[in-house]
Order: C-alpha cells, then structure tokens, then sequence
C-alpha cells in the first residue's frame, strides 16, 4: 500500500447526499473489469451520454476541476454495498482523498485499506470548503481549486488559507503514514490468534465444527 | 458496574487484542463466501497466504448465477470459470462449499441461518453489506470489503473500531398487512439512510420479540441501509426452536450447552445505549419506496411528497433527481402508478415464510397482462419446501415465473434485468439508480406488497385485494 503524508492537489466538489457505490462502481465492470483497470468506469453512470462521449456536466469533467485528487462530497457518501471496487475506481482515476460529513461504513474501512485516505468533518466545513472550491474555480478567480491534506498534523488548508483540523484514528493514520499492510502486522500476532481461539475452543466448543 | 449490551457481550468475547482507540484485533468465527465478491481466494494464493481456518469459513454461489428454470452447469457461461475456479480453490483449502443443485446452495445471507452456520454469539463477516442480515440470529453479523476479506482469510481475524450503540425498540400492535419489511423501511423513513452511521444497532420491543425468525433477518437485513454495519436482535427461545436440527448446529449436550450460553444474550436492563430511537407500531402502515435512496420511503396511501416541503436545498436536489429519475410527479398518489415487473426474492426476502406471503395473495388470482412477475427462492432448501407445499403451482397458475435459487434481479449482475425505463416492484433492499438494470425503476415493498402489485399491475394496497 502506498503511504499517505501530505497531498496538496485540486480538489473537487460534489455536493450530493447518499452517492452510493452503486453509482461509484457498477457491479457489472467490477465482474467484468480488472481492479488496475476500473478508473475508466468510476461514477460510468454519471460520466457519460447515452452515445458514450464524456458528459461535460460530470463534476471531474468541468474543466477547473479535471484531475482532481481530493473529492469533497455530501452526507453518507458512499453508502450501500460493500464493494472496494469503489474505492479502486476512485484511485484509478487519481482520487487519494475524499472529505465528508459523513460516509458508508465499508467503503469507509475499505479506503484506509488502499492508502486513500476518508476525511470526515462537520456540514458547516465540508460546505464551506466546497463553495471555496466553487468560487476559487471561477473565471478570474486568484485562487486555484487545491486543498492542501496535512495527515502528519491532521489539517486540511482551504485555498483562501483556512486551515481545519480533522480527527482520524491513530492507528489508521500510522497505518497510512508508513503504508503499512495490515494482513502482514497482524501475521506477526499469530501466537495470540491461536491462544485466543484454543480459549475459545474450550468456552463455546459448539461453535467449533469437528472437521 | 452498568449492564452490558448484547453487542457488547458478544464483541468482548471476540476481542484478541484491545489496540487502543476503540480498535480491537477481533476472533471472526464465521466467514461465509460467495462468488461476487473480489477474488478471494485466487487473491490468497496470489499474496502467499495460507487459509488460516477453512473449518469455519462456508461459501455458495449466488451472485452472478443465472435464476433461469433447468439451470444447469452449461447455463452458466459467461461465468462459468469463475465459478470453476472458486470451486476449485474451496476444494483445494478444505472449505465447505454448497454447490449448485445441492441442498444448502442459495443466497449467502439465507444460506447461513439455514444451515444452523450463522449462530447466536458468533461475530460473522463475508464480502457483502448484507451481512447485517445474521444479526437476526443474536450474531454480531457485518459486510466487509475484498481486502478484509483477504485478512480474515489469511488470519481468522480483522482490526474493527468499535461503534456506538443504538437501540430502536418497536412497541405497539402491528395493524394487517404490516410486515418485519414495512416495520424496517418505516424506520428508514425516520431516521434516514444515514441515521446508522456509526452504530451497531439492536432492534428491541414487543414487536421485534413477537416476529418469527425469519423476520427477524428481513428487518437486520436493512441495517446496512440505515448506515449501520450492524443490526441484530437478542436471540431466544423462537431463534433456539429454529436452529434445532439444522445440519451445522450443535447436537446433543453440546446443544444443551450451547442454549444454556445463548439465554445469557440479551442486553442487561440498565444496559446504556448511545442513542435510543422509539417506533410507534400503530404508525405503521404497508411502505412502498418512490425513489432512489430507501429512505425515500411512505406509506402505500400517501401521496408523493414535494421536494419544496424539504427544507434543506441539498435534499430537494436529491428528491427532484430521484423523482425524474423514477419519472414521478409530487402530489400523485403512489399506489396508482403502472408497473412492468415484479420481483419477489432475495437475502430480504426470499425465505420461505416471504414465498408463502407472496402465494397467499396470488392464490388464486392472476397477474395482469402487462406485468412480468419472477419468483425467486433464496435457497435450494426454500425451493424445495415450497415446491412440497405446492407453492410453485400456485404461482404458475397464477402467471407469476418460478426460478432457480440466487440474488437475480436484486442486483442484476446475473443476466437477470429489467429494461432501461422499465418500472418494478421488488422484495429486495436497494432502490439505487440502476441496480435492477441500466434506466430501472425500482419500488421497495414487503412479498404480499410484491404480489398484490403483480395482479393489480399498478402499485397497490394488499390490505385493499
């Protein structure tokens, strides 16, 4: 897994409520598409018309915003099925950051597994941060449309210079700062996962099939 | 000291190591596996890991198979080599898996309670966000995404933050034609499809107490719909009844044993929950989705709500894009409006107590000319007893299709869809843009809700057929 410190890029807005991993990955390309290959069809629904050509409405198609890194969304963003496939079709097209008032609890867990890290803040900030975006990408604008992600000192700088701290667990953000894999670290607590089921073996044996 | 939740009785029992924050190295005592998820198992090989406990991980096929009557192994291109593949691996890893045709073969999260695998006081993962549904059994029950999963194969184990706790206790009499289904989508409505973010939620109160088994899995089905991972429902002697003699439940003094613990789940009376919710069963009516999101939910009696009466402009935007999207107006009524297709199945409510619902209302009857109506067993098992009860001749007489055991048009990733515009009444969970097929147009509703719109040919009140 990549390490995730500090990412200073364009971020982009999309300021709707309960954008489901439907809409972010549709089952079919997660079936048919390999996981290095899904960053074409991230948010396929949204992102093209009916003939196939880019939707020019599609929020990372505007041309401010193309290329966007960090994603700034709307309450209980990635809500419903469990499938990382979101969170690779994000990365896939460039995506290594998503701030929101709130997020679907797998997608949430799934992103800290990939190195990309979920942001959540309060509706006041995650709207006050979007509509500096809005206006920093408007023609004459002085400023461009970058946040600046701190994870060493948990703030996000707005492009007005606004800086706000955000809370992550710290064992996540160790885990993002030094890229670890978590399937390796807990490996290296074998010895506890074997006396903890040899105990529990003995307290509930009827949950133990003979094999 | 206060009392415990049932969460936190069985969450405790799983804990390997506290890693501070709330975090907890959890014991996972079942992990069940179906073939839709990410690659599992060829990724386990891929990364050099060994399948660390094949005895407690149970797989079957339900995603991307075809629903179609007579299937057979040949039907099943285009994907037939996955399904190849995964039933090579399990073999090769000693992990039970239930194949197509044979008894136990189903729907993963109907699969599991079945089977007497999904038990009271386990904590139980698989790669699906209806994993919530085993709650129903007295189970610490959540989805999990492709690289948990690759972590609980490789180590019997996952790193989980603790959530909050939420209590939604449901008083009151349930009025006819209300069902563990409406009950749920009624709380959605409420509190909305985020309202769970953030907590293990356990359903509680009289009405809960009252419901079968079988509704019990229905309602912690939605959890995951309310935000919540988690959903579950203290077991006793209805959840003990059930499982008795279900080929992977304990047997003989083991079972004793197993009762004898099981009594002890149950929140302690001073137990504090983080956030209590009441629901008002006399409130509840049957509940039909109109839009994109299951909170966009009502009663089969109301009329479409306006987006203008919502206050906040980020939820007008999203009801007037839903209400497009359905090709619906406000102010009309609901229970007035045509339909195409009708779906009754799935992990919400394909058992077998959901197929009788939906036989008792087409019994009979005949489902109107312009509608499409599909049948879809949860299980080889559902199938079977139903077709025993001759439940399947009840619906063929009726005109509804009859099929094989999977998710089908739940999720339509099995060549089973509905056409772009096309407009549905379905027992499944999720009325997303698209998720019965490109351009779709899903209503949520209980089996009898499902049946009655199939013969009706319009959205429609089973407490009025």
């Amino acid at each position: 897994m990549d390490a995730f410190t500090v990412l200073d890029a364009l971020a982009a807005p999309l300021m709707r409520q309960n954008v489901n991993t439907d809409i972010i990955i549709p089952i079919h390309r997660l079936r048919d598409v390999a996981q290095a290959d899904l960053g074409p069809y991230a948010f396929e629904p949204w992102r093209y018309l009916p003939d196939g050509s880019e939707n020019p409405e599609f929020f990372l198609h505007k041309p401010a915003f193309r290329g966007a890194q960090i994603v700034v969304a709307g309450d209980n963003f990635a809500c419903g099925s469990s499938r990382e496939g979101a969170v690779w079709a994000m990365m896939g097209m460039g995506v290594r950051c998503v701030i929101a008032p709130s997020f679907g609890p797998i997608f949430f867990n799934n992103c800290f597994q990939n190195g990309v890290l979920p942001i959540q803040l309060s509706r006041a900030d995650v709207e006050a941060i979007a509509g500096e975006l809005e206006t920093a990408a408007r023609p004459g604008s002085n400023h461009e449309p970058r946040l600046a992600v701190d994870l060493h000192n948990r703030t996000v700088t707005t492009p007005s210079g606004r800086r706000i701290e955000f809370q992550v667990d710290g064992i996540r953000r160790d885990s993002l700062l030094k890229g670890l894999n978590e399937v390796a670290l807990t490996l290296l607590r074998e010895a506890e996962i074997a006396a903890h089921q040899a105990k529990a073996r003995q307290a509930t044996p009827w949950l133990y099939p003979a094999t | 000291m206060p009392g415990q939740t049932l969460f936190d009785k069985i969450w405790q029992r799983h804990v390997i190591a506290d890693l501070g924050d709330d975090y907890a190295l959890l014991h996972i005592s079942r992990h069940l596996m179906h073939d839709g998820g990410g690659r599992g198992l060829a990724a386990i090989k891929d990364a050099g890991y060994r399948v660390r406990n094949p005895d407690l991980t149970f797989a079957t096929f339900d995603h991307v198979i075809s629903t179609a009557p007579g299937r057979t192994h040949d039907t099943l291109k285009p994907h037939a080599a996955r399904l190849y593949a995964m039933r090579d691996e399990a073999k090769h890893w000693g992990i039970k898996l239930f194949d197509l045709g044979e008894p136990g073969q189903g729907i993963v999260h109907v699969m599991g309670p079945e089977q007497g695998i999904s038990l009271p006081g386990t904590l139980l993962v698989c790669g699906d966000s209806h994993t919530c549904t085993h709650g129903g059994m007295g189970a610490i029950a959540f989805g999990v995404g492709a690289t948990e999963v690759i972590h609980v194969l490789a180590t019997q184990s996952l790193v989980q933050r603790k959530p909050k706790r939420m209590r939604a206790t449901f008083e009151g009499t349930r009025h006819p034609g209300v069902t563990p289904k409406d009950m749920i989508l009624f709380l959605i409505g409420q509190i909305g499809t985020a309202g769970g973010t953030g907590y293990a939620v356990e359903y509680a109160g009289s009405a809960v107490r009252a419901l079968e088994v079988e509704g019990r899995l229905t309602m912690c089905n939605l959890s995951i719909e309310l935000g919540a991972k988690i959903g579950m429902i203290a077991p006793d002697e209805k959840t003990f009844e059930f499982l008795k003699g279900r080929p992977y439940a304990p047997t003989g003094a083991q079972w004793d044993a197993a009762v004898a613990d099981w009594r002890s789940l149950a929140s302690d009376a001073d137990a504090q929950f983080d956030v209590e919710v009441k629901v008002d069963m006399n409130k509840i009516v049957p509940q039909v989705t109109w839009g994109t999101s299951p909170e966009h939910v009502i009663a089969v009696t109301d009329t479409i709500p306006d987006p203008a009466q919502a206050g906040d402009p980020d939820k007008q935007q999203s009801m007037q894009a839903a209400l497009d999207y359905m090709g619906l107006k406000a102010g009309a009524r609901l229970d007035q409006t045509k339909i195409d297709w009708v779906f009754i199945g799935s992990c919400t409510n394909g058992r077998l107590s959901d197929i009788r619902a939906a036989a008792a209302v087409a019994k009979g009857r005949k489902v109107a000319g312009h509608v499409r109506a599909w049948v879809v067993p949860g299980s080889e098992n559902v199938k079977r007893q139903a077709e025993a009860e001759g439940l399947d001749r009840v619906f063929l007489d009726a005109g509804f299709e009859w099929r094989e055991p999977g998710c089908s048009m739940c999720l339509a990733v099995n060549g089973d869809t509905i056409a772009p515009g096309q407009r549905s009444v379905s027992t499944s969970n999720r009325n997303f843009v698209g998720r019965q097929g490109p351009g779709g147009r899903t209503h949520l509703a209980s089996p009898a809700m499902a049946a009655a719109a199939a013969i009706a040919g319009r959205i429609a009140d089973v407490r009025s057929i």
